[in-house]
């Protein structure tokens, strides 16, 4: 484990907020992707937004690629291959025809992603017919069956590791609903029998296969046909499976995305209603700040990683000693020791479970009821039969009454009080866009919450916009709404950013990539007449038409000062020959006043020891 | 510095009304001098104790009058003593006059004071405000308010009243009260007084803040709504999670004589090679590695500098949208505040025509932000108005952070629908959750909201300040239990839950729960802990756990291993298609050979022939698949023997309807058995009729 000192240096308090930004990764993924390139893969479409085609084989790469560059991310420590099947060249371990495993070098078959894999396979589309070609592997007269090579591919792939200690999935992406639709008779049910056989010889491994389907926009794909045995659907879940053919090829994007990600549980609770009732629930972290991961020192010169190694010395005796078991506060002239335990005796305050008070209306939970993101809950009936049946009706009765539960979470690091609050099921187009629940909100204390509106208070009444100028401002609205705005469609930047300078770096590229922000206003969209024309209305009804932007502000006295000794720091900077001086180091003989009209005269920082002042001027100065 | 600098006054209503308070007013007091102490030691603070037997101030002495009021302890730095002075306060005999001890406070404040001090001066008036004031010798007492009122704002005195009722029953000063609450409100109209009433004592120590932060912009620019136009707006923070205290590690080297010992640890980082543990790498011969997959990309901090993130500082709208687009689970973080620039009276009617039209049309403004320059990342966020109540306090902005798209995690989960029926909960069901969510209602109408974020102290801090202040006097000292007030933050208030009663008592009644049967002792072990270390010795238990929690995951899935009388067929494939040992197809043929001799032994009249053949035909399908040619055949010879012998003959005509014969070499390699005697099998073994 590399440390970063950055990390050392927290207290307790954040080590435990640490824990709940970090998700439960005991066990790691490993992912066999297994495509199918049949040229029916190439030849069907779908209509993309900006009315050019796009093949099924670039929808099911593109998700891969991009599920890939989030997992290189994300999760670090998950696994996977990537393996084509329907193909015209071969390559894998068993030599099986029709089945490709797409790889480069120095990474072995089943492996994290790396840098390269990721480059190479963002350009697989364009080297696919050459290096790897497509053809169907499943055709009547031969024996060969492509798609029981591929299982048998992936499962091999998939040997290594225990399922134990891994989530072990095969994702297959296909757009044909009868792979052995060709066959005839006898040689059909054989090669149906024999590949199902395959499919659960897998299973039985403790390998899930899931299946990705794609389907052309006036066809459905008819799970029944085969491979509702084989992944084990059955009645309601086959219907729910694919919810309509013809979806927009976003959605479907939208839902391979979806389905490839597994869902983790971040804890397990119990939710105590009254009288002793109380129900099993699971949480979840649906949101959570994605940032950089940590960084790992490395000696400049060899390049190797470097271990941090951590001593306590005494301050008063100089003496080495281990780690202290016992913190203090200086409190009443005293040093009042605690010991780790005794600490962490204070903060449990209630047992870890949710415990529920009773329930407000919708109302009373303000925008500023908030400190750190939500947590998902949803009823489980493992442990306690019967949660799932209570949940349902606490949720619906919420929703109809437009309450939310107030509880207290006893959770051991931060105890706290939580608002819950119902959400029903949104499904746009097929997709499921939230999904039914309860969302757990953080609420702050009496001392987390600030007066800060009455600040600036005064015992006058202050100005109010009138109706008219509301009205101008409600005319504005409408003309700058956003109509399909959905939280999180932009992407963050300064994190696009970070990863492409990695990768370009990674992969040795002399050319930074630039990388488009999202975030910035649509100029565009801004200067249209209306939009412009309301926004004069606007700035003419509240500013008046002689508005000086700067003229209405008092100049703090502070700042007036500020600039004064600026202003009167450029002056006296003047009577120096400062070239001379740093050429003659002699600067190191004047005094630090002197030094600092310098850096007052350039807008520098003015802080830190002389040697600092005199290593700024300097710098810049560019010497 | 001036800036932290702090003058409090506490103005505590010790009468007989207040007595049964008088516990969690000490505690919060307490609390605020403790926090002082630990933040601000140079802040001043003193008590006046009002409703006591006693009388005890500088005016009385000066102009007489202000009787029972007691200045427990002059203004001066905090110290230990107070905490102590404030831990017992004596229980007053008398009436309180509030306007007598606020009278006397600010003459203290001014007195000592004066015009010139820099710091903040505040007052805090602890009382129940249910004691009748005097008359004043001239002028009427709302005349009197509003001097004193005028007084504080020449001054720059602030002050925050605290009204306690904690249980109004049967009032009989009803007039009183109003008379009061009334003067009360001359003064937060007419200063920059803040009133409060509370109505239970866990509101009570949450009501006054223990710790004033003083507060800073994050940003100070413009709010820029299109090129053209811009507002002067700041942001200040409107929540921050207050933290434990940074506690310092604690060394015990120093001998105990040494008096001026720290007690302090320094910890010293080192940093060695990996490889080779003996070389030590000076700080600043390190280079920061970031990872990208299993690779580590090193990049010095001033190549970082070159190509990193570089927004400019600005604020600015990206469009409005309408309010039910934000789901209010988005909020990611704290929240910040947004007003107008103070003084800029534009700028202050921009925000509120603004804030006014988002609220009158459910509108909400989306905005990106760089609040500082140098910052290296951008933040989206949501602006919703907070138009004010009051005439003197400006219409702002709340500000939440939104996620971004790499920030979500889009799990999907089971529609309710789609769950069984045994999981939905029926009419009754439904009714009785209804009534619960009515019924356990913690904002009744006519009565205070209970629990109010803003009115609740944080019970773990509480707990923290308790035990160090026990500390303090016994250094061994537990850590205390909770008092009854902040129990009242961990757990439902026995008195809320005995209203709702009958609606709880229905609740249960409708619903039954009951720990899963299925899971085994073991497995529930495993769910409650995930296993730290997978090599655990108990190897062979723990996989049967794993197995049993996959299988829960989709269907239960169960594991055949011996053919049934029901589906013979079905577990005889499924015993085929073990994996888990290649014991388990030569136990099934054996099992399927018993079934099949057993059918026709004791087959009467021959109802059990088409039975049989059925499972010969699965017999035979399994052993093609396992290329055990042999297995079938000798059952099936054996099976046309029993048959020949006991004369069987309607038996042969199913076996030739089925076309069931030997199989052949071409079916499986091993057999040695040719196409044609396959095919002549059948009618070759048939018992001859002429026999």
């Amino acid at each position: 484990m590399e440390l970063d000192p950055d990390d050392v240096f927290r207290d307790d308090d954040e080590e435990s907020d640490n824990e709940f930004y970090q998700e439960h990764e005991a066990t790691k993924e490993y992912v066999v992707y297994l495509v199918d390139a049949s040229p029916k893969m190439f030849s069907t479409t779908c209509p993309a937004e900006d009315q050019t085609d796009e093949t099924h084989f670039h929808i099911a790469v593109s998700c891969i690629a991009q599920s890939l560059k989030t997992q290189i991310i994300n999760r670090l420590y998950d696994e996977v291959a990537i393996c084509f099947f329907n193909t015209r060249k071969k390559k894998n371990l068993q030599d099986l025809n029709g089945v490709f495993v797409f790889n480069v070098a120095e990474r072995e078959q089943l492996d994290r992603p790396t840098a390269r894999f990721i480059k190479e396979f963002d350009h697989i589309e364009e080297s696919f017919e050459k290096e790897i070609g497509s053809q169907y592997g499943i055709v009547s007269g031969s024996r060969e069956n492509s798609l029981y090579n591929a299982l048998w591919v992936a499962q091999g792939l998939l040997r290594k590791g225990s399922s134990k200690t891994a989530d072990k999935r095969i994702l297959l992406f296909t757009n044909e609903d009868d792979p052995f639709g060709s066959i005839k008779g006898a040689a059909k049910n054989d090669m149906t029998r024999t590949t199902m056989q395959r499919a659960k010889d897998a299973q039985d491994l403790g390998i899930s296969i899931e299946l990705l389907p794609l389907s052309p926009p006036d066809e459905e794909f008819k799970v029944s046909h085969f491979y509702a045995d084989m992944i084990g659907l059955e009645g309601d879940d086959l219907a729910l499976f694919m919810p309509s053919a013809g979806q927009k090829l976003e959605d479907m994007k939208d839902q391979l995305r979806k389905r490839m990600f597994s869902k983790r549980i971040v804890k397990r609770i119990s939710f105590i209603i009254a009288n002793g009732l109380s129900i099993e629930l699971n949480t979840y972290a649906l949101i959570r700040p994605t940032v950089p991961g940590a960084i790992t020192w490395l000696d400049s010169v060899t390049n190797h990683p470097l271990k941090t190694e951590r001593s306590f010395i005494c301050a008063d005796t100089g003496a080495l000693m281990q780690e202290p078991a016992k913190r203090f506060q200086p409190y009443k002239g005293e040093n009042i020791k605690f010991s780790v335990q005794e600490l962490s005796e204070i903060k449990r305050v209630s047992t870890g479970h949710l415990r529920l008070h009773g329930f407000k209306p919708l109302s009373y939970l303000k925008d500023y009821h908030n400190l750190r993101p939500s947590t998902f809950v949803f009823p489980s009936d493992k442990e306690v039969v019967g949660s799932t049946c209570i949940f349902i009706a606490l949720h619906r009765s919420m929703l109809r009454l437009n309450r939310f539960a107030v509880a207290f979470y006893g959770n051991p690091s931060n105890p706290r009080l939580v608002a819950l609050v119902a959400q029903d099921e949104i499904v746009r187009a097929g997709g499921q866009v939230e999904p039914p629940g309860m969302h757990m909100i953080y609420l702050p204390y009496s001392d987390d919450i600030r007066p800060v509106e009455e600040l600036h208070s005064d015992t006058d009444a202050v100005p109010r916009a009138s109706d008219d100028e509301v009205k101008k401002a409600a005319a504005l609205m409408k003309r700058i709404d956003l109509k399909d705005f959905s939280v999180c469609q932009f992407a963050n930047p300064s994190l696009q950013r970070h990863y492409a300078v990695l990768q370009a770096l990674a992969l040795e590229e002399d050319d930074m990539p630039e990388i488009k922000d999202e975030t910035v206003p649509d100029e565009e969209g801004m200067a249209r007449p209306g939009v412009v024309k309301a926004v004069e209305e606007f700035k003419l009804s509240v500013y008046g038409d002689n508005y000086d932007e700067e003229g209405d502000v008092k100049v703090s006295e502070a700042s007036r000062k500020r600039k004064a000794a600026t202003e009167n720091a450029a002056k006296e900077c003047a009577n120096y020959d400062w070239a001379d001086l740093a050429d003659k180091g002699k600067l190191k003989e004047m005094t630090v006043q002197e030094l600092k009209l310098y850096l007052m005269a350039h807008n520098l920082s003015t802080t830190g020891r002389k040697e600092t002042l005199i290593s700024r001027i300097l710098t810049h100065m560019g010497k | 510095m001036a800036r932290t600098r702090e003058a409090l006054l506490l103005l505590l209503d010790v009468s007989p009304s207040m007595h049964s308070v008088l516990p969690d007013v000490e505690k919060l007091c307490s609390r605020l001098i403790q926090k002082k102490l630990i933040y601000g030691k140079n802040h001043e603070v003193g008590v006046i104790l009002f409703g006591t037997e006693e009388t005890e101030n500088e005016l009385t002495k000066e102009v007489g009058g202000y009787e029972h009021v007691k200045v427990l302890q002059d203004i001066k730095v905090v110290d230990g003593h107070l905490v102590q002075s404030l831990k017992h306060l004596p229980q007053g005999t008398c009436a309180g006059d509030f306007l007598d001890a606020i009278v006397v406070g600010v003459d203290m404040l001014i007195k000592k004071y004066g015009e010139t001090y820099k710091g903040k001066k505040h007052l805090c008036l602890i009382t129940d405000a249910l004691c009748p004031l005097k008359d004043p010798d001239v002028g009427t007492k709302e005349d009197q308010v509003s001097t004193i009122a005028r007084q504080m704002v020449a001054f720059g005195l602030r002050m925050k009243n605290i009204v306690v009722r904690a249980s109004l029953s049967g009032e009989p000063h009803m007039r009183v009260i109003i008379e009061n609450d009334n003067l009360l409100n001359i003064f937060s109209k007419k200063s920059s007084a803040k009133t409060l009433f509370v109505d239970s004592t866990t509101s009570l120590r949450g009501a006054r803040k223990t710790r004033d932060i003083s507060p800073v912009t994050i940003f100070r620019g413009d709010l820029e709504l299109s090129e053209k136009m811009k507002i002067k707006v700041w942001v200040y923070k409107k929540t921050g999670e207050e933290k434990f205290p940074t506690l310092k590690k604690y060394s015990d080297k120093a001998p105990s004589t040494d008096k001026f010992a720290t007690h302090e640890v320094k910890v010293d980082y080192e940093y060695k090679s990996v490889e080779d543990p003996s070389k030590v790498v000076p700080p600043e011969q390190r280079i920061k590695g970031y990872r990208y997959g299993p690779q580590v990309v090193p990049i010095s901090s001033a190549e970082w500098e070159a190509v990193k993130f570089k927004p400019e500082k600005s604020v600015k709208l990206l469009g409005f949208t309408d309010a039910s687009n934000i789901l209010r689970h988005y909020y990611m973080k704290d929240v910040n505040l947004f007003i107008a620039e103070p003084g800029n009276s534009r700028a202050t009617v921009a925000v509120s025509a603004l804030a006014r039209a988002m609220k009158e049309m459910n509108k909400v403004a989306i905005v990106r932000c760089v609040w500082r320059q140098g910052q290296q990342s951008v933040v989206v966020g949501v602006l919703t108005p907070n138009v004010s109540e009051k005439i003197n306090i400006p219409d702002s902005f709340y500000f939440n952070v939104l996620p971004f798209a790499e920030d979500v995690r889009e799990f999907q989960f089971p529609s309710f629908s789609k769950f069984p029926v045994s999981w939905q909960p029926n009419e009754q069901q439904q009714e009785a959750a209804d009534n619960l969510v009515k019924m356990l209602d913690l904002a009744p109408s006519g009565k205070g909201e209970i629990l109010q974020p803003e009115l609740t102290p944080n019970p773990a801090l509480e707990r923290f300040y308790h035990h160090l202040e026990l500390k303090s006097e016994h250094q061994d000292a537990a850590p205390p239990p909770l008092d009854d007030s902040l129990k009242k933050i961990t757990e439902p208030d026995p008195t809320l839950l005995a209203e709702s009663q009958s609606a709880i008592d229905a609740f249960c009644g409708q619903f039954v729960i009951k720990e899963n049967p299925k899971l085994k002792k073991s497995t529930r072990r495993f769910l409650r802990e995930k296993p730290s270390g997978s090599d655990e010795p108990n190897g062979d238990g723990s996989v049967s756990d794993a197995q049993a929690v996959n299988s829960m995951e989709s269907k239960p899935v169960v594991t055949v291993d011996k053919i049934g009388d029901l589906t013979p067929i079905q577990d005889f494939e499924a015993m085929m298609s073990r994996r888990d040992c290649p014991d388990w197809v030569d136990k099934a043929i054996e099992d399927m050979k018993n079934k099949i001799f057993g059918l026709l032994e004791n087959s009467n009249e021959g109802i059990n022939y088409p039975k049989a053949v059925e499972l010969l035909v699965a017999l035979r399908k399994g052993c093609i698949l396992e290329q055990e040619p042999k297995q079938f055949n000798d059952v099936l010879e054996k099976v046309c023997k029993i048959c020949r012998k006991r004369n069987f003959s309607t038996f042969f005509d199913f076996l030739m309807s089925k076309k069931l014969s030997l199989i052949s070499k071409s079916e499986a390699v091993d057999s040695d058995i040719t196409d044609d005697e396959a095919g002549s099998f059948i009618v070759k073994s048939q018992p001859k009729h002429e026999d």
